[in-house]
């Protein structure tokens, strides 16, 4: 009995603020609720996924979502792995104080990141621009303001959020046994071989969960866009992202029943994509001792 | 990067002679690794310096093409009651920093500030086309200035008032329920784990909207109930790193103030608690930065009120206004981003303990 007490404040919040919203969510789609109610609410049964399948912001917003997760996603999951390599190099001097501050942006406020990056990506007074400049790049793009290069602007702006994954893939690159490598050494394995058939298998676990954790980050992604240009989605709709547009519909358009349909969306395309990912991990993430 | 090269041969393969040249290629890798690494490290911190140089800037140097990357003015010379730009012109072979007192579009006139009582040099050429000179003159008044128009007392306020006790209700309620899952045997443990680990996996927008709705209906909204209440009601990453920093302290201790007759709220707080310290510092600082830096939630639930808003929000809404002056939006952004640095530069060791914890040892 006591462990049931003792579990009970999240038993509370996982009730209150979990299933019973995630719930409600999924009955508000089929009605017509909405935060002024002026028609009486009533079941509507599947008009508001109807219109869903005609709406083409929906899914032009979701293509935009999947555009920047195709950039995003990768360099989530390579970037820490391969800082947190250089960190456990034994070539290193100093490797603590480096990973102090690799991590140290970690802590940035969200919105300060955003706004320094913002700077630092300005087409005239940023420093991107004035390095590229320097080695003779004569018309360098217009990051955030120009379509073609607003998605690498906006993953440069999330870089600054990658300590916390360098910090795991670190962890796990040092659980590794130091036997493995003196056997590989032994039989003459390279560098790329000894990561191809070691390092890599070794800490698939840690990859496995920065690429989940990733994906469920990356389908909600609008909070940038939000703080950058207020959600205008611009340029040109580019950064209309699928959250952002759901945010709009029930922020700013109220409208609670479309809002939860796009909602539950976006839970199912993210449990599909994770669901999809855990069944192929059984392929290529090594779990010591589980065979 | 060549990062798993860790084990060298061992000393007997090679002959003896290989020694030095190898020592010598060892010293090269770890230079150019190092090197390396120092410019990575250069590279991703950089905006940082550029927010810090910004923020001390007049309006006039960062729009001005050729100023300087450091905070500057122009450089001027008084020269008989009246300020003249200085430039740097080339005379003779060398550039010396001369005072233009009178443009022309074929000779200027000039002054050396060093020797004004030389008299005027006369020098032909564009004057156009002359760099000019700047003396460093950081705006320290920008700060005050972003101070002021930030209202940053009263935010600063809200925010540590917010992070404060978000913190308190996280680390109690998580301590709780990470003690019931360490030390109790009851039915369905492993299924409501399972269960609590799942929601770190879960969306938040599918449960968005209710739960606003449910806070509007009580009325909480532009209140700090909506961001407050749900700290006491445990998380699941808090939860998690507890729950397995208790699994690692043994429960003799536990067993012994249970024969002595301690009940379970008793051998938490006397044996538990004094042992897990470290844990408990970890979520402390986590959940004190994460709510320093939360800016959807705050958002949300307090559009309507300025004057409950944390700096997250405060920032933001700044930028929203003053986005046509850098140097205050970096002022106002360094003010903000101050102590959550300052809190990890000294409790670096638990941030990164807590994230091997929730990240490795699952």
């Amino acid at each position: 009995m006591w462990g049931y007490l003792f579990l009970s404040p999240w038993i509370v919040g996982f009730l209150a603020f979990t299933l019973i919203p995630m719930l409600a969510t999924l009955g508000f789609s089929f009605t017509n609720i909405n935060l002024a109610q002026e028609t009486p609410l009533t079941f509507v049964g599947i008009s508001n996924y109807q219109r869903l399948t005609t709406d083409p912001q929906a899914w032009s917003s979701l293509a935009v979502t999947f555009r920047y997760a195709a950039i995003a996603l990768p360099v989530g999951v390579i970037l820490p792995f391969a800082v947190a390599m250089l960190l456990n190099s034994r070539s290193l001097r100093g490797s603590s104080a480096f990973r102090v501050l690799f991590f140290l942006p970690y802590v940035v406020p969200f919105v300060a990141g955003v706004l320094i990056w913002q700077g630092m990506l300005n087409a005239e007074t940023g420093w991107v621009n004035g390095f590229l400049q320097t080695i003779g790049i004569e018309n360098p793009p217009n990051w955030l303001n120009d379509t073609g290069t607003v998605y690498p602007a906006l993953v440069m702006i999330g870089i600054w959020g990658i300590g916390a994954g360098i910090i795991v893939n670190l962890a796990g690159l040092q659980g590794i046994p130091t036997e493995l490598y003196d056997a590989a050494n032994i039989d003459g394995a390279g560098w790329w071989s000894t990561l191809r058939h070691i390092t890599l298998p070794m800490v698939s676990p840690v990859i496995f969960y920065t690429l989940i954790l990733g994906v469920v980050e990356v389908l909600q992604y609008f909070l940038v866009p939000l703080v950058l240009n207020n959600g205008t989605g611009d340029p040109a709709g580019s950064t209309l992202f699928f959250n952002l547009y759901l945010y709009k519909q029930f922020f700013t358009f109220q409208n609670m029943s479309y809002g939860a349909t796009l909602a539950w969306l976006l839970f199912v395309v993210t449990l599909a994509i994770t669901l999809v990912l855990f069944a192929t991990a059984r392929r290529w993430v090594y779990y010591a001792g589980e065979r | 990067m060549d990062a798993t090269v860790r084990v060298e041969p061992p000393a007997a393969v090679g002959p003896v002679m290989a020694r030095r040249p190898r020592l010598r290629r060892d010293g090269i890798r770890t230079f150019v690794v190092t090197f390396f690494a120092v410019a990575l490290l250069a590279a991703f911190l950089s905006p940082m310096l550029r927010a810090v140089t910004t923020a001390v800037k007049t309006p006039e140097q960062i729009t001005q093409i050729g100023a300087p990357l450091y905070p500057a003015d122009p450089a001027t010379f008084e020269w008989q009651g009246k300020d003249y730009p200085i430039y740097e012109v080339p005379i003779d072979g060398q550039t010396r920093q001369l005072a233009l007192t009178r443009k022309g579009r074929v000779t200027s006139e000039f002054v050396d500030p060093a020797n004004p009582d030389a008299g005027v040099i006369t020098w032909e050429g564009s004057w156009r086309s002359l760099p000019q000179a700047w003396t460093f003159a950081p705006q320290w008044a920008n700060f005050g200035e972003a101070w002021r128009l930030l209202d940053f007392p009263r935010l600063l306020f809200n925010t540590v008032a917010l992070a404060a006790i978000g913190t308190f209700g996280t680390v109690l309620s998580c301590t709780l329920v990470a003690y019931g899952f360490a030390r109790f045997r009851f039915p369905g443990r492993t299924f409501l784990f399972t269960l609590l680990i799942a929601t770190i996996f879960l969306p938040a927008a599918v449960t968005l909207i209710p739960t606003y709705t449910i806070f509007l209906k009580l009325g909480w909204v532009g209140t700090w109930l909506p961001l407050l209440v749900p700290a006491f009601l445990a998380n699941a990453y808090d939860v998690f790193l507890l729950r397995q920093y208790l699994m690692t302290i043994p429960r003799d201790l536990d067993e012994a103030a249970a024969i002595d007759g301690a009940g379970p709220l008793r051998t938490l707080w006397s044996v538990i608690i004094p042992q897990a310290w470290p844990g408990l510092a970890a979520v402390s600082i986590f959940t004190f930065v994460y709510s320093w830096n939360d800016f959807f939630a705050p958002l949300i639930y307090l559009s309507t009120k300025p004057e409950l808003q944390p700096l997250s929000v405060g920032l933001a809404r700044f930028n929203g206004v003053h986005y046509r002056d850098p140097a205050l939006i970096q002022a106002g952004t360094l003010m903000t981003l101050i102590i959550p640095v300052l809190l990890f530069i000294v409790f670096q060791r638990f941030f990164t303990r807590g994230i091997v914890i929730t990240g490795v040892e699952k």
